[in-house]
């Protein structure tokens, strides 16, 4: 059976969200299409848009393909999704705070304790430990696949430093100078607020101990990092410094940036760097790019860092299968997003079951990210199977299996014209001391090989423009 | 015992740091065994010394100071009255569940060797205190103490198969394997007065303890080879050295550091009452 297609459906007529630009591809001569995706790639060349891919020593950074063709949601489809994030993120925050104080969930046996004790994700430096205005994760990119019209799906809470939100933003950009005329057929909610909101997230989060014009800055491991430039990027649009950790230091348990004017107090870190990194006093001692004691100032309440340090408990692989629960547990509600089902190879039947239909399975390692170290049953060979059926009995643990979704294809431009291919949605929700902000639609990702389910930008997946319809 | 205990970190620095800044864990807490009559710590530097609980209930301090500093000092000196309560600690502060203590650290790590060695003492349905104390001998034999081929970096592993150690790697091999056998185990760190009457030493003193179902913690002293006496002065609970290291620091600028640690730990002389 053919994958739910966004413009087309399963029963191929058009959807009304698509009407327009099924349209307009209709009549678009394929040059002048062509010409337009030309023209992207080198005005992402022009503003320097590339990351860096781990382990591949011939190319330290490259672009990731655009493709022009928006993807495309109903206005009624959007409204689900955001009551579902919200409920989603909210239910996050207050599991983290549980799981660092009062510990109800692990006693009430819902998320079993050794999965959280002995997770290396877990940071026991922040039991007990206050943030201000209860708020871990202000920055979430949720993904979200689907399978049919109605059917949504969680497939990752990124919850530690997701990233991305600057193809969101670069992505419209691009598309309003090439495409007037799309956009004047249609009715599109715009993104281009996004940075307003993160501002306005983060400095509504700022300690009580700081001044009413909060000085917030953005901390990056620098420029060897693959998301570097988003980074740098952010910075700018927030209008904050963009900073790395030796422009910062600790007194008094105050943290300070360096500046030409001499030291100047900081109220709230949005920090890209890993909690590993972070204080080689708490944390990795042989880090050089953290703040040495910046954990002490944390601990004292006297700087907010986004997010929190520890949240990785809350978007680890493992812990994902039981967000249901932890949705019902925390709020009393029934999950407005569903999971995907999920077999927990810790537990002995899901174990014998994931091992007796490897073929028909996507398995994942509860630590991997990236889509590295992950096994897709269906387009796997022989000895990639034996492989994982091998990682899978040494060590169960440290997989979850979960079955090979039909993710919803959207029309993209290809060497042969245009086809479907495979698509993913990461929104960025933003949780501050006063509200949960989510500027529309996100950052549609797509497999730009026929076929492949994995969109991550490291394995060669593209980014699409996403359009809410204001409808 | 009324120990009575001096400690001096000393650095010199050849080319002297814009600034230091360090956590200390050297202050000692009260519980059943345990009284702190007097404890103190000053720095040499004109720095204020912010106090704080760490996450494992340790009392630390954390101070910045700012040079150009050629010699920085940090003085410890206290003391505390302990009792022989056979290892048992009590009363601490405890803000885990034992369960914690099963959890991996870099430094803790098992590996193939150690896995052997642990399962040589898992005696299925034995009594985790025997268990535990066949064990510590058996450590205590394998691994010739040697301050020589380890450093403050050197993992449960690799001090295994080195066969040497100092405290530090003992300790380590000790919780890593005691983790193994489903035993939850941490590092403490502290100070030990000797039997043989020397007085002066060049490191403190790390052990661990074990959670032991029918008596709670026990301390496991892996260099001595005996469970912890009225000698052991607890200082602070970890993970692994790097949650209970009595100093983590940093300097910015600088060069040339060179560290000397004296301490002295003696008996100290009962007062009379006046």
């Amino acid at each position: 059976m053919p994958a739910f297609d966004e413009m087309t459906g399963t029963e191929g007529s058009v959807r009304p969200a698509y009407t327009e630009l099924s349209g307009w591809l209709g009549e678009v001569p394929p040059d002048v299409l062509d010409y337009r995706r030309r023209e992207a790639e080198v005005l992402f060349r022009r503003i320097g848009i590339t990351f860096a891919v781990y382990g591949e020593a011939d190319s330290t950074e490259r672009l990731i393909p655009f493709d022009v063709i928006p993807r495309i949601l109903a206005g009624s489809e959007w409204r689900l999704l955001k009551r579902g994030l919200e409920q989603r993120v909210k239910a996050i925050n207050l599991y983290i705070k549980d799981v660092y104080g009062r510990r109800d969930i692990l006693r009430a046996g819902i998320v079993p304790e050794d999965l959280v004790f002995q997770n290396p994700v877990f940071r026991p430096e922040m039991n007990g430990q206050k943030v201000p205005h209860d708020v871990y994760v202000h920055i979430a990119g949720v993904d979200i696949v689907r399978v049919d019209a109605d059917t949504f799906y969680v497939l990752e809470d990124n919850a530690r430093t997701p990233s991305g939100v600057s193809y969101m933003l670069e992505n419209r950009e691009i598309m309003l100078r090439l495409f007037p005329e799309l956009f004047s057929r249609h009715r599109i909610a715009p993104v281009d607020n996004y940075p307003d909101e993160l501002l306005a997230t983060l400095r509504s989060v700022a300690p009580d101990s700081s001044t009413s014009e909060p000085n917030v800055v953005l901390l990056t491991p620098g420029v060897y990092n693959s998301a570097y430039y988003e980074h740098s990027f952010l910075a700018d649009k927030l209008g904050i410094e963009l900073v790395e950790g030796r422009d910062l230091f600790i007194k008094d348990e105050i943290v300070y940036m360096r500046t030409t004017q001499g030291p100047k107090r900081v109220d709230v870190i949005y920090r890209r760097l890993d909690d590993d990194f972070i204080d080689p006093l708490a944390f990795r001692p042989d880090s050089a790019l953290g703040v040495p004691g910046l954990m002490s100032s944390y601990q004292a309440g006297n700087v907010t860092l986004a997010n929190a340090v520890g949240t990785g408990i809350a978007d680890d692989k493992a812990v994902y299968s039981y967000m249901p629960e932890i949705v019902k547990f925390f709020l009393g509600e029934e999950p407005i997003l569903k999971n995907v089902p999920t077999w927990r190879c810790r537990e002995e039947e899901h174990l014998a079951y994931v091992l007796d239909n490897l073929e028909q399975l996507v398995v994942k390692e509860v630590h991997g990210s990236g889509g590295y170290g992950m096994l897709i049953g269906p387009s796997a060979d022989k000895a990639t199977i034996s492989e994982f059926r091998a990682k899978l009995k040494a060590a169960p643990k440290n997989f979850i299996a979960q079955p090979t979704l039909a993710l919803s294809t959207c029309p993209t431009c290809v060497e042969s014209g245009i086809a479907p291919r495979h698509v993913d949605l990461r929104p960025f929700v933003l949780s501050g001391r006063d509200e949960v902000r989510i500027v529309p639609g996100g950052l549609t990702r797509v497999a730009m090989k026929q076929g492949s389910l994995v969109v991550n930008s490291s394995q060669g997946g593209g980014t699409k423009d996403t359009w809410v319809l204001d409808d | 015992m009324r120990m009575h205990v001096s400690h001096d970190t000393v650095y010199r620095y050849e080319t002297p740091p814009s600034s230091v800044i360090q956590t200390l864990r050297l202050t000692p807490r009260n519980h059943s065994g345990q009284y702190v009559v007097s404890w103190l710590i000053s720095i040499s530097a004109d720095c204020r010394l912010d106090a704080q609980d760490d996450a494992f209930g340790n009392l630390i301090h954390t101070f910045t100071a700012e040079g150009p500093i050629d010699e920085l000092i940090v003085h410890v000196e206290g003391e505390v009255e302990t009792e022989d309560n056979a290892g048992v600690v009590a009363g601490a502060i405890e803000r885990f569940p034992p369960a914690l203590f099963l959890r991996d650290t870099p430094l803790t790590q098992t590996d193939a060797a150690i896995v052997e060695f642990s399962e040589r003492y898992r005696s299925s349905g034995a009594n985790t205190l025997v268990m535990l104390h066949e064990m510590l001998g058996g450590l205590n034999r394998e691994i010739v103490f040697d301050t020589n081929p380890t450093h403050t970096a050197t993992t449960a592993a690799e001090a295994f198969a080195l066969k040497r150690g100092v405290c530090q790697d003992l300790t380590h091999v000790f919780i890593s394997a005691a983790r193994h056998l489903g035993v939850p185990a941490r590092y403490i760190s502290g100070y030990f007065h000797r039997s043989d009457g020397v007085n002066d030493q060049e490191a403190g003193h790390a052990w661990a303890e074990a959670f032991v179902p029918s008596l709670g913690w026990v301390g496991f002293d892996a260099t001595n080879g005996i469970c912890t006496t009225d000698a052991h002065l607890r200082v602070a609970a970890g993970l692994d050295y790097l949650s209970a290291a009595p100093v983590r620091g940093a300097r910015s600028g600088g060069a040339g550091e060179n560290l000397s640690v004296r301490i002295q730990i003696d008996q100290a002389m009962q007062q009379s009452q006046e």
